[in-house]
């Protein structure tokens, strides 16, 4: 359903990250083609927001290669990532509550006509981007704080994509939203697959990771523990994945009612 | 979702998905309906969402005006506007440098004694070094501007609470004020060049009565203008904009404003120099503010430190820079002080002078919690600590009683402000 490319925009080959005494990454491995949704789960400290922070430049590697389309690159600031096209949305959005939705999508980014704000062009292009998303908000001309949970969720992914980037991190984007909000926000990650961005997905949720992920890695302890394309995979295979558990109630039981029917 | 699977399996690209040309409305949107009703809904929501903004301030000064009429009846005379109009001016001054710092949700207490410094280096400039006097006005305003960077860099960079910093300056500055001036205690400033401009006896096109007349031309013409042609370009780019009737309600409303002041003014003698320069530093105050990118992170910082330093705004230069502007206009209103004396005297700086121009522009309307406000709640705050100062002159009233109505009026502002907070949250808007 997705057109892979050959060569992944992104990828990672033998990562390695230490803090101190904590080996936090050890020869990760990880790739991310246009138009594909890389959902990254794993149990809590298991790398994954280490990870992303590596590729975003908020935390250098160690050891290892970033690729950027197929060439090594160095990622040493946030500035780096964001120009090689890799946008991060965090789990607290950071918005400003008292800027309105034009305000936020371009704010560090203003467009500007004859050295003042062009506050017209924002408007317009905010509107289009909006529309183009359908993304659904009151307005565009007020303030952050008037808008729900799952509204800013959208603003903030909308935010990530003024700067036209390759690939998207979205950071647990569904954690505090309620039912048919994450479902807009899920929307939202698809309509972006058809964009032809690649998006790295940080969940908890296995529901979400199934509905909209192509491939899911597993991270655990700091190491690669699988990499699932989603449609041949049960839930149960990557829930034993991030446990680690290759012997679990569910295996224990199969394999006794095997015996047992012998 | 399965709407969107079946797109997907057809393969059909992003691009071709309809286009946004009828766009359905959401029927939660709160769309304003055409026409004057469309204003009126529109005015009630904002109240009741505690968008207050201008209307608690302007109902005050109203009040204000007419309790002080009913005591003495030359209280609304044109000699006595005049008499407000002019002395506003240069607290006014320390005020914008204010709204600054308090949108970005901070606080300068050194603004009092710096333009107490100010007035008494630009004295011993002039006065004792026989230094142009032009030169010694540039070289004041950029010491102050100096002393403000000075100390935003503690605030910005080693991350002290801009409470202690500017206190600390409140003591420092009026410290060097004194040995400044020495044992001589004070200095008298020739009447000439800037001072003169600034002075009692200045005002626009030299009392002519077109004088007024012209101020209010432009400033009436210059909005209407600007309305208009920004109508043309939101209306040629498909987004929502002004009504030619809200256009021309606004014009009309600032156009009686705008003549009313000229004919009471010409009346009493003319517009005051210091008036013009308040009004022109309000002017650019508020196109930086609202038009430009520093004053959006200004405003970006008032609301998210956090989301501002993401965005990859300066956090620590934009702060500094604020502080300087602070500075800077504490310097200005120094000399605008001065030039109402013709003197830097001891004094200077002193008394409630910091306390006035804080509490000009949070009565003004800009919030002490950071992100809202502009810099006109400067000259609406100071419309309303003048007018009561000059009313309580009026009736004779005892320096203790001014103090303490300035202060209950103070009071009344911040609980304003607080509530109207409150009620914003409430009504998720801020």
């Amino acid at each position: 359903m997705v057109h892979v490319s050959a060569t992944p925009v992104l990828a990672l080959r033998g990562v390695s990250k230490r803090f101190g005494a904590v080996q936090a990454l050890t020869d990760v491995e990880l790739e991310v083609h246009t138009g594909e949704v890389v959902a990254l789960v794993g149990d809590n400290g298991a790398g994954k927001s280490t990870l992303v922070k590596t590729i975003a430049g908020v935390h250098p590697i160690d050891e290892g290669v970033i690729e950027w389309e197929g060439s090594a690159v160095s990622i040493n600031r946030p500035q780096d990532a964001q120009q090689l096209g890799i946008a991060t949305v965090y789990q607290d959005l950071a918005l400003c509550d008292n800027l309105d939705v034009v305000g936020n999508l371009y704010l560090g980014r203003e467009l500007l006509r004859l050295g003042s704000l062009d506050e017209v062009t924002m408007e317009q292009r905010a509107r289009e981007l909006l529309n183009t998303l359908s993304i659904r908000i009151p307005s565009v001309r007020i303030p952050i704080a008037s808008l729900s949970g799952g509204q800013r969720q959208v603003v903030a992914i909308a935010r990530a994509l003024i700067g036209d980037p390759k690939v998207v991190i979205l950071d647990e984007p569904t954690a505090a939203l309620g039912v048919e909000q994450t479902a807009q926000v899920l929307d939202l990650v698809e309509r972006l697959r058809e964009r032809g961005l690649g998006v790295i997905l940080i969940s908890h949720n296995m529901a979400d990771v199934t509905a909209v992920a192509d491939t899911v890695h597993v991270l655990r302890l700091g190491r690669n523990n699988g990499s699932f394309p989603v449609k041949e995979t049960t839930n149960e295979q990557i829930i034993a994945a991030i446990t680690g558990a290759t012997d679990n109630a569910v295996t224990r039981r199969q394999s006794r009612n095997a015996e047992a029917a012998k | 979702m399965s709407s969107d699977k079946t797109t997907l399996d057809k393969g059909i690209p992003a691009e071709e998905v309809p286009p946004p040309a009828v766009v359905a409305v959401d029927p939660r949107l709160l769309v304003r309906e055409e026409g004057f009703k469309g204003y009126i809904t529109e005015f009630k929501r904002r109240l009741r969402g505690g968008e207050l903004g201008s209307l608690p301030v302007i109902v005050a000064l109203i009040v204000i005006w007419v309790i002080f009429q009913s005591q003495s009846s030359k209280f609304l005379t044109s000699g006595n506007v005049l008499h407000i109009t002019y002395f506003l001016s240069g607290t006014g001054m320390l005020a914008i440098g204010l709204v600054f710092v308090l949108l970005l949700g901070e606080i300068d207490l050194s603004v009092a004694s710096v333009s107490g410094l100010a007035s008494a280096l630009f004295a011993v400039f002039t006065a004792t070094h026989g230094m142009n006097v032009w030169l010694a006005l540039v070289l004041t305003v950029a010491i102050g501007a100096g002393i403000g960077v000075f100390q935003g860099f503690f605030f910005a960079k080693i991350g002290v609470p801009a409470f202690v910093v500017t206190l600390a300056g409140f003591l420092g500055w009026n410290g060097l004020m004194l040995w400044v001036l020495g044992d001589t205690g004070s200095l008298q400033i020739a009447d000439t060049g800037p001072i003169h401009l600034l002075g009692q006896n200045s005002y626009f096109m030299n009392q002519d009565i077109a004088g007024a007349y012209v101020l209010a031309t432009v400033g009436v013409a210059a909005l209407l203008a600007g309305s208009l042609v920004e109508q043309g370009r939101r209306r040629k780019a498909g987004v929502p904009f002004r009504t030619t009737g809200e256009i021309l309600l606004r014009t009309v409303l600032l156009a009686i404003v705008a003549y009313g002041m000229a004919i009471v003014l010409n009346n009493a003698g003319g517009v005051p120099n210091a008036l013009v320069f308040f009004l022109i530093a309000l002017i650019i105050c508020d196109f930086v503010l609202r038009r430009t990118t520093f004053g959006r992170k200004v405003f970006a910082l008032g609301g998210s430190v956090e989301a501002s330093r993401r965005a990859g705004i300066n956090v620590g230069v934009v702060r500094m820079a604020v502080f300087g502007i602070s500075g800077g206009f504490a310097a200005i209103g120094g000399l605008f002080l001065a030039g109402q004396t013709q003197a830097a005297t001891l004094q200077g700086g002193g008394g409630n002078l910091l306390m006035l121009a804080i509490a000009a522009a949070v009565i003004g309307g800009t919030s002490l919690f950071g992100g809202r406000g502009n810099v006109w709640s400067a000259l609406l705050g100071m419309l309303v600590i003048q007018s009561i100062q000059t009313g309580l002159d009026l009736l004779n009233m005892n320096q203790s009683i001014q103090y303490m109505i300035t202060g209950a009026v103070l009071l009344a502002a911040v609980i304003v402000d607080s509530l109207s907070r409150r009620t914003q949250k409430s009504s998720g808007r801020a």
